[in-house]
């Protein structure tokens, strides 16, 4: 089977409290705040092994970003993907999710064939989950988004592939089968990422990462970036925070006597 | 068209979701501030209650597409429908329910009309040129943004569940306008069964109080006291992500960015040090009490009071505190 697992370098959000937005320019400052493998990339990219350990392929990485993200690819491939695809180029900065549907778009029709498309649900920083079904919608195949379990695949006579999978829903899930190939947009319920290993490290500074620029993908600039993005950002803020902040330190039965006049002034009680 | 705002409105088993409710009642007020109208579009067999009920709420037309099988996948053959329906109309905002139908099939209709989509909007405005704002969280809602739409139309948006007010508006008399969707060829998806997983007693949304427990609850010993405590107090019990991967909690009572959005009379937290992924989903509570040993914590710069303290030691005397304080006023 051929996957294909796109990946989203992210700001590590242990470091989050440190970023701040500049009092002017209405950008944010994130200097020194070290970039890590999306966390939900990480249960798609352990997904496409396990499919690749039972049903054997290829598992390839997929991802646009600038060129110093080239350390967090390695870190993909040393979780065992087995090569990388790294669009990168100036005109691609700025892309909102349609922009950047489009660029994957056109570099998984340059790749070839495959079977199966798995992505993060959404990102951590701009947690939209829009990627996914935009990049199935731009390649004219099915997505299904909020997958918390592949349960198995179907092969046919005809060489054809069915999958059946869980779908998270508000009150529990559904069961659906569709025909491969086929993109799936996974939730962390769906495994627990393996850990990247020393030869796994070892292994993957020998694999292949192949970059791809705007011209490699034979793209018109005024299609991606900025220019090529029909949302735009008008503002950034801080959210305003308008509470009371009466803070005490009491032992335990003056805090709860404190406690329960709270809630008793609020006729809850 | 300007002004005409339209709503995706989702129904389970002829009951209409609760965040459609929601959004359309947002957009009558956007509707009305633009001068112009409110449609729904609704996708199902046998929607005829629901749509009257869309009328009722305050809706000018009803944009029903019925499939001829009720067992359909939201996938392709809806998108295409869907993208047919907008073309013909030209509607200047098109807004859907972040849930896990609109936030799939959002994306993709935005893609097929290659028009903008904002995600998780918390609120949404109409500036003096008539473009819609889009206030977004991001970073896990340290930090919001305005997104517009300034060129292509619609203007489409998903909106979470639980942020929006619902607003009855009856004095209308909407059409319902009704048509066939083919299901084209053979469709690649097929919905094999629903499974409905276990709810809790209270639901968390609309819970006055919501008791919420994070990692430095500890154990399943202590979490069970936060239990007791909501049962006391009729209240719902919530959780951050860390006591779900314990398995103190369950899956369905995250509170929070990749959870629900809660808006209680009163929030308390107890062991929760304050991450706004968290804070996302309770900045709209009425008052907010938190508990942490930490006093660095910082939940304590977005709580209305804070104790600085043991729950281990604080919960066990609460507890007894209500059931005094409610025993004597109650006179046994």
């Amino acid at each position: 089977m051929r996957i294909i697992v796109c990946v989203k370098p992210v700001p590590d959000p242990r470091h989050w409290n440190r970023m701040s937005l500049h009092p002017t320019l209405k950008v944010l400052v994130r200097e020194g705040i070290p970039n890590v493998v999306n966390p939900l990339d990480r249960h798609a990219l352990e997904e496409a092994l396990r499919i690749r350990e039972r049903y054997g392929g290829e598992v390839m990485i997929l991802s646009m970003a600038p060129l110093f993200s080239l350390s967090i690819l390695r870190e993909a491939l040393a979780m065992g993907a087995d090569r990388a695809v790294l669009l990168s180029d100036k005109a691609f900065a700025g892309s909102d999710t349609l922009a950047t549907s489009h660029i994957l778009s056109e570099a998984v029709k340059r790749i070839g064939p495959f079977d199966l498309i798995l992505c993060g649900n959404q990102t951590i920083d701009g947690w939209t989950g829009h990627v996914g079904p935009q990049l199935s919608e731009f390649l004219g195949i099915e997505g299904i988004s909020f997958v918390k379990m592949i349960e198995g695949f179907h092969f046919e006579e005809d060489g054809t592939a069915k999958a059946i999978v869980r779908k998270k829903t508000e009150g529990g899930y559904v069961r659906i089968e569709a025909r491969l190939p086929l993109l799936l947009s996974v939730v962390k319920e769906i495994n627990t990422p393996r850990y990247v290993t020393f030869s796994g490290i070892l292994e993957a500074e020998r694999k292949e990462i192949q970059v791809m620029s705007a011209s490699d993908l034979r793209i018109d600039p005024s299609q991606v970036g900025l220019a090529g993005s029909p949302t735009k950002m008008a503002d950034l803020f801080m959210p305003e925070v308008k509470r009371r902040r009466e803070v005490v330190q009491e032992k335990p039965e003056m805090a709860s006597k404190l406690i329960f006049e709270k809630i008793r002034q609020r006729g809850l009680i | 068209m300007k002004g005409e705002v339209w709503v995706y409105a989702e129904s389970t088993e002829r009951v209409l979701h609760e965040v459609s409710l929601e959004i359309l009642s947002k957009g009558r007020e956007i509707a009305d501030s633009l001068g112009g109208s409110l449609s729904a579009v609704l996708v199902g067999r046998d929607l005829m209650d629901v749509a009257k009920e869309l009328v009722s709420f305050g809706t000018d037309q009803v944009y029903w597409l019925e499939p001829p099988d009720s067992n359909f996948y939201p996938g392709v053959h809806v998108v295409e429908a869907l993208t047919e329906l907008v073309k013909e109309h030209d509607p200047d905002i098109l807004l859907l329910g972040a849930t896990s139908v609109g936030a799939e099939l959002a994306p993709k209709l935005a893609a097929r009309l290659k028009t903008g989509l904002s995600a998780h909007c918390n609120d949404l405005k109409i500036d003096e040129q008539g473009h819609l704002l889009q206030v977004v969280p991001a970073f896990g809602g340290g930090v919001l943004a305005t997104i517009v739409c300034p060129e292509k139309r619609p203007q489409m948006a998903t909106i979470s569940p639980g942020v929006m007010k619902i607003r009855r508006n009856e004095s209308r008399n909407g059409k319902i306008l009704r048509r066939e969707m083919p299901l084209n060829g053979k469709s690649r998806v097929k919905v094999l069964d629903s499974v409905k997983e276990e709810r809790m007693e209270v639901s968390l949304e609309k819970a006055e109080i919501v008791i919420a427990g994070g990692w430095g609850v500890g154990n399943k010993e202590n979490w069970q006291m936060l239990e007791d405590l909501a049962k006391l107090l009729g209240g719902a019990v919530g959780a951050t992500r860390p006591p779900v991967d314990e398995g103190w909690a369950r899956e369905y009572q995250m509170i929070g960015q990749s959870g629900k959005t809660v808006r209680p009379t009163l929030y308390m937290g107890f062991g929760i040090s304050g991450m706004m992924h968290h804070m996302v989903g309770i900045q709209d509570s009425e008052f907010i009490i938190a508990v942490n040993t930490d006093p660095e914590a910082e939940i304590f710069k977005m709580c209305d009071f804070g104790v600085v303290g043991d729950l281990k030691e604080i919960l066990p005397c609460l507890i007894q505190e209500i059931k005094k304080g409610r025993s004597e006023r109650e006179g046994f």
